[in-house]
């Protein structure tokens, strides 16, 4: 399978491991220093909110971009690791960087049962299977007892970092939340520009090919998808520490639509996209949410025209234009 | 009468039945959905919406144009499979030419719109539509009490999915249809107007997606959820039984449904995951799926 037209064919003069070129170290820059102040100019909570979506779609974007395979059921991932480190936080009073890695910990487990088993099929029935055990998870959540079935897992207590610093108030939690997305979005930059991400690459424009070069492409496959449901679940484990609150909505399947909209909008297989197609999805919902139902219609009309007329999404479509892969 | 395991006739067949009943919506939408992938290849996201259309539509031709189930059972799939006719021609037929995700992606687009729009205009508390007077009361067997809709249902859904097999498997337009699935180009140099059967087709698919929401009316409340989380079952049915074979989906879905029913009389816990986990075991053991070729 391939998903090479998702890909704006860039530029490249410059082998890709060569270090970050200057406008993405400049673009990095730059947002460092918007995220550094926005606290001032807008509601914490609701920034963090945006930092968390854009963490989880760059890691599904790692994944779809990257990697060439749609997961449609990444909800399990990053509900699942929101409930667990809701969970440590609660009920074994762990410290807030403790309960994220452990929530991170057990996304990744999670992903390395589905993805063994997904990876055995390719193009829609890799994004089925992934739905479908999504899906499995959901009612496990549903049902088990330590997620709270439908009240989810409420009041978590937010505690202080490394059990000295507190971060109780939003300001303080910002710079967590900054840190951990920012570190998390670097990360995910630098595996898609090492070695490995090049092996990902070969395999996804044609996989054939890669096999008879001699990489084991599954054990790729299962390492990608791994790391993406990682990063999905980091994502996921710092929003249940900003809310104090872990729930369904967080691992229904409309939540792994929406990480799908985002990076679509954002652009797949750009650096930038899901953190902008993340920014404009949730701000359009904080400011749409009093309409209701309206918005899954205008999620809906985006998923259309992104697929009809613009493909290469927001950040592709720039990245044309410039003539840079962005 | 005898008993099974401790479980009383009665339950066990009550339970064979509501599988055997799940199970027909599973075959009829997963028939569906490899008549669609057959000669798409695209997967229908939107097929749950709509058939949570076909369910609207008959309740709005009951409600506002005092239409029966009996007239709605044949308007319905009409009217429904007109929609995928005009979705086909306007946005589909654009995406024949790129990555079969792409389809996947739109439908999925089209699915959050259905759903948006209806949950705005009816709510999500559901709305009532009637068992037909011809349908209603039902036969005492015996060993159990057999309501008439249900087995309606049942026998409905056998032919429909018998019928589209014959038509599929054994006729001349049939034939046109796999050749087409096989090799387009061909089928074309032949004369025959691939683009318009390739229409037709999907309006017949999401027809047939209509039709088993006029079958679901009566007996599930009519609700704008109604096909999202079906769909996703159906998915796993799809999985499971692959969607080589016209036959094999509909094995597939009986038969699901049929373990379904009975894991809700033995385990009925893992009732809402059983399918998920056959997929599972499958995956594992045939991963191109039961009666699946490679995919």
């Amino acid at each position: 399978m391939s998903v090479s037209d998702l890909q704006p064919a860039p530029n490249e003069r410059r082998p890709a491991t060569a270090g970050m070129p200057k406008l993405h170290m400049a673009i990095f820059a730059v947002l460092f220093v918007l995220l550094a102040v926005l606290p001032m100019l807008v509601y914490p909570v609701f920034a963090m909110k945006v930092m968390c979506f854009a963490l989880f779609a760059a890691a599904f974007n790692l994944l779809l971009g990257f990697g060439g395979l749609l997961s449609f059921g990444h909800a399990a991932y990053f509900g699942g690791a929101s409930y667990v480190a809701a969970h440590a936080s609660k009920v074994w009073g762990l410290t807030p960087e403790l309960s994220i890695l452990v929530g991170t910990l057990a996304a990744a487990l999670l992903g390395l049962a589905i993805g063994s088993l997904a990876i055995r099929r390719q193009g829609i029935y890799f994004a089925m299977v992934t739905l479908a055990f999504a899906q499995m998870f959901y009612f496990f959540a549903l049902q088990a007892d330590f997620t709270g079935g439908e009240d989810g897992i409420q009041s978590v207590p937010r505690g202080s970092l490394f059990g000295i610093f507190p971060v109780d108030s939003n300001e303080a939690l910002y710079y967590l939340v900054l840190a951990v997305t920012f570190g998390g979005i670097l990360f995910l930059y630098r595996i898609v520009h090492s070695p490995f991400g090049q092996v990902l690459k070969a395999i996804r424009e044609n996989e054939p090919r890669a096999i008879s070069l001699g990489y084991r492409v599954n054990r790729y496959k299962l390492m990608v998808f791994v790391l993406s449901a990682a990063f999905a679940g980091l994502a996921g484990a710092t929003k249940s520490q900003v809310f104090q609150l872990a729930s369904l909505t967080d691992v229904h399947w409309s939540m792994s639509g929406e990480v799908v909209l985002m990076t679509l909008l954002g652009g797949v297989g750009t650096v930038f996209g899901p953190i902008l197609g993340a920014t404009i999805v949730v701000t359009m919902q904080n400011y749409l949410a009093s309409m209701g139902a309206w918005v899954t219609v205008i999620q809906g009309v985006i998923f259309v025209l992104g697929v009809l007329l613009f493909r290469e999404g927001i950040v592709g479509v720039i990245s044309k234009w410039l003539k840079r892969p962005l | 009468m005898f008993e099974l395991l401790g479980i009383p006739p009665q339950v066990l067949m009550g339970q064979l039945l509501l599988g055997l009943i799940n199970g027909s919506f599973y075959a009829v939408l997963s028939l569906g959905l490899a008549v669609i992938f057959g000669l798409l290849n695209i997967i229908n996201f939107s097929h749950g919406a709509q058939y949570m259309l076909g369910a609207f539509v008959a309740w709005m031709l009951l409600e506002y144009l005092g239409i029966n189930y009996w007239w709605a059972l044949l308007i319905v799939p009409i009217v429904v499979g007109a929609t995928g006719v005009v979705l086909e021609k306007l946005a589909l037929r654009r995406l024949y030419h790129l990555d079969h995700l792409y389809g996947l992606l739109l439908t999925f687009g089209v699915a959050l719109i259905i759903q948006g729009l209806f949950r705005n205009y009816y709510g999500i508390s559901g709305l009532p539509y009637n068992i037909p007077s011809q349908l209603s009361g039902g036969q005492n067997l015996g060993f159990m009490f057999l309501p008439n809709y249900r087995g309606w249902v049942v026998v409905a859904s056998v032919i429909v999915c018998f019928g589209t097999w014959f038509v599929i498997e054994k006729t001349r337009l049939g034939a046109y249809l796999r050749a087409a699935t096989e090799n387009p180009t061909l089928v074309g140099a032949f004369g025959i107007n691939v683009p318009l059967m390739i229409m037709l087709t999907y309006g017949f698919g999401v027809a047939l997606a209509g039709f088993a929401g006029v079958l679901a009316a009566p007996i599930y409340s009519v609700n704008p959820n109604m096909g999202a989380d079906l769909i996703i079952v159906v998915f796993a049915v799809v999985v499971i039984g692959g969607m080589g074979s016209i036959m094999g989906a509909i094995v597939t879905g009986f038969g699901l449904g049929v373990i379904e029913g009975l894991t809700k009389v033995f385990y009925p816990a893992g009732s809402a995951v059983v399918i998920f986990v056959i997929m599972a075991i499958v995956l594992m053991i045939k991963p191109e799926g039961l009666f699946g070729r490679n995919a």
